[in-house]
């Protein structure tokens, strides 16, 4: 089913007409309520009155990572924050940490959003979803629960991590959907394998799966692993969460939903839009929002779009996957490697410190490796080296099962990862690209 | 009668183990055994040494990733099937031994030599039930 189809199955033109109407209001109600928005405004030489259609977006001035930051941390709500009924905060690795608020109406865009996701994936009211992520301040467990109530799904707030107890819930209770990060779904299936289960045998049908980047490489090892049909589901908290798009059934792109996230797509450098089809850095402007409004956030992730109507119904554009970052992302045999996935993995094994270092070498026989460094903290150090090695696989398997691109795990004595202030020099590419 | 044995993590580099031997000579500690075991990229090395205590202060003050463990010093005698007979009564006895190396002096004329079991408690009922001599911290001290 299409949960908001007035929106989602649109013309293109009737779309557009709601775009600029909707722009032409939030760049007032940005303009009038929030002094960092009008100082920016000011600054660029446009006011809200320059905006009369969704074209005219392009005089608007770009909203950054830094400037939440800067800001950090109600510097950027245009509402009194007596009428914001949510706060969400991703930790910051560097300086503040990111801070986002809802009106009640934003909580209602969101569970409308995510109903429209969960819908868009093939869920049906009346289905049962196991939602394994993380509740808390990650807007992942939240939101899939806000629009899980939104659609009439059974939600299970299982939340991540106790992978018995999700395999036993799980028999238990049946559930159609499973809602986690792609790395964790596969690492369920390893773990139900151990157990003893065949995780083929599972209940789960549909799997909606996001938080972090994946490849179609892990999609075809997740649906192979599972026997599910692994959909991906993208959103920032800047934005609102997960929710901005979701793919169908096809799994032929994102279905954004651009009635109320407007995307579009810039080369990072010149900040000029690129073409239909072609790889740029999606910018995203809320249409709706209250509590945070953004104009034209820079997400950073590299996408490209599809202006084309799906075989599912829908007409609203559909992003392709995250072919990249703008910043720390690099690719490895065709696979995007970002460090905080191995970062993700390192710091979900006990006793492995934070100091670790990725290697990109090209060898001489042209294949790309990628070795990763580890510390060996006294936390992990045994006179036994049978031990040591146990972690050397260990980290290697779990690295690989999310990256699928074969890493060398290395130890290494303390303190010998260089460090630039303080924080360690995470990635080296070798390569000459 | 456990003896204090200090395990030390190394990159397999040019001049790692000098470093150690240097800072220990610095600090008036001396190696009474020593063996390391080896991967291809790292190793760790084992001792016994006179002064445990300063051995991994010093480690630690330096950056190296150490620590201590309880290995079982046992007297053999110095001729052929020596060995074979302490091996025999802990094969008999179901004892898994971890890792095992060499003294370089003797005691009293025997060889010494340094055991790492799984149980260390269990190992050493089952060796002194056997007549097995088992070397205490102040005999090694006073090697």
């Amino acid at each position: 089913m299409i949960w908001n189809e007035e929106f989602e199955c649109m013309e293109l033109e009737d779309l557009k007409n709601i775009q600029s109407e909707r722009l032409s209001r939030i760049a007032s109600y940005v303009y009038k309520n929030c002094p960092v928005y009008r100082q920016k405004f000011d600054d660029a030489g446009v006011c809200p009155g320059d905006v009369r259609t969704i074209d005219d977006i392009v005089k608007l001035p770009f909203t950054t990572k830094e400037d939440m930051r800067d800001n950090y941390p109600f510097g950027l709500f245009s509402v009194d924050t007596r009428h914001v009924s949510a706060i969400h905060v991703s930790s910051g690795t560097t300086g503040n940490p990111t801070l986002v608020g809802y009106t009640k109406d934003d909580i209602a865009l969101w569970s409308d959003v995510v109903a429209r996701a969960l819908c868009c994936a093939g869920a049906e009211p009346g289905d049962r979803i196991q939602n394994a992520y993380g509740y808390g301040f990650f807007t992942g467990g939240l939101g899939l629960h806000y629009g899980a109530l939104a659609m009439g799904l059974t939600v299970i707030p299982i939340s991540a991590g106790q992978t018995k107890r999700q395999l036993k819930i799980m028999q238990d209770l049946q559930p159609r959907i499973i809602s986690c990060t792609p790395s964790y779904a596969l690492y369920i299936a390893e773990e139900a394998r151990e157990m003893g289960l065949d995780p083929r045998q599972s209940s789960w049908e549909i799997g909606i799966f996001g938080a972090e980047p994946w490849s179609e490489s892990i999609r075809v090892d997740i649906e192979r692993e599972l026997n599910l049909l692994a959909t991906d589901i993208y959103g920032l908290s800047e934005i609102i969460g997960p929710g901005v798009s979701q793919e169908c059934r096809y799994k032929d792109g994102l279905h954004v939903f651009s009635d109320v996230f407007f995307c579009e797509l810039i080369d990072p450098v010149t900040n000029e839009p690129v073409a239909e089809g072609e790889d740029g850095e999606l910018v995203i402007t809320t249409l709706t929002k209250q509590a945070i409004p953004l104009i034209r956030y820079r997400t950073r992730d590299i996408v490209s779009i599809n202006n084309s109507a799906c075989r599912c119904g829908r007409t609203s554009p559909r992003l392709s996957k995250i072919k990249g970052r703008t910043d720390d992302m690099i690719v490895v045999k065709g696979i995007n490697v970002f460090p905080s996935q191995i970062e993700h993995v390192l710091f979900g094994i006990e006793g492995v410190g934070n100091s670790y270092q990725i290697v990109v070498d090209r060898k001489s026989h042209g294949l790309d490796e990628v070795e990763v460094l580890v510390e060996v903290e006294e936390s992990i150090f045994s006179d036994e080296v049978k031990v040591l090695r146990e972690l050397q696989t260990k980290i290697k398997s779990q690295i690989d099962s999310v990256l699928s691109i074969g890493v060398k795990v290395t130890l290494v004595e303390p303190k010998t990862i260089e460090r630039s202030i303080g924080k360690s020099k995470r990635l080296i590419d070798k390569r000459t690209l | 009668m456990k003896i204090t044995q200090i395990s030390v993590f190394l990159e397999n580099r040019k001049g790692r183990l000098a470093e150690v031997c240097a800072l220990w000579g610095r600090n008036d500690v001396n190696i009474r055994a020593l063996t390391i075991a080896e991967t291809e990229s790292f190793g760790v090395l084992r001792t016994i040494v006179d002064r445990p205590e300063t051995a991994i202060k010093v480690l630690k003050e330096n950056g190296f990733a150490a620590n201590i463990t309880d290995v079982t010093v046992v007297e053999v005698s110095d001729r052929p099937g020596g060995l074979a007979n302490v091996l025999e009564v802990l094969s008999d006895n179901d004892v898994n031994i971890e890792y095992m190396y060499g003294f370089g002096e003797k005691y009293s004329n025997n060889a010494l030599l340094v055991f790492r079991f799984e149980d260390t408690a269990q190992a050493q009922d089952i060796l002194l039930a056997n007549g097995i001599k088992i070397v205490t911290r102040k005999e090694i001290h006073g090697l």
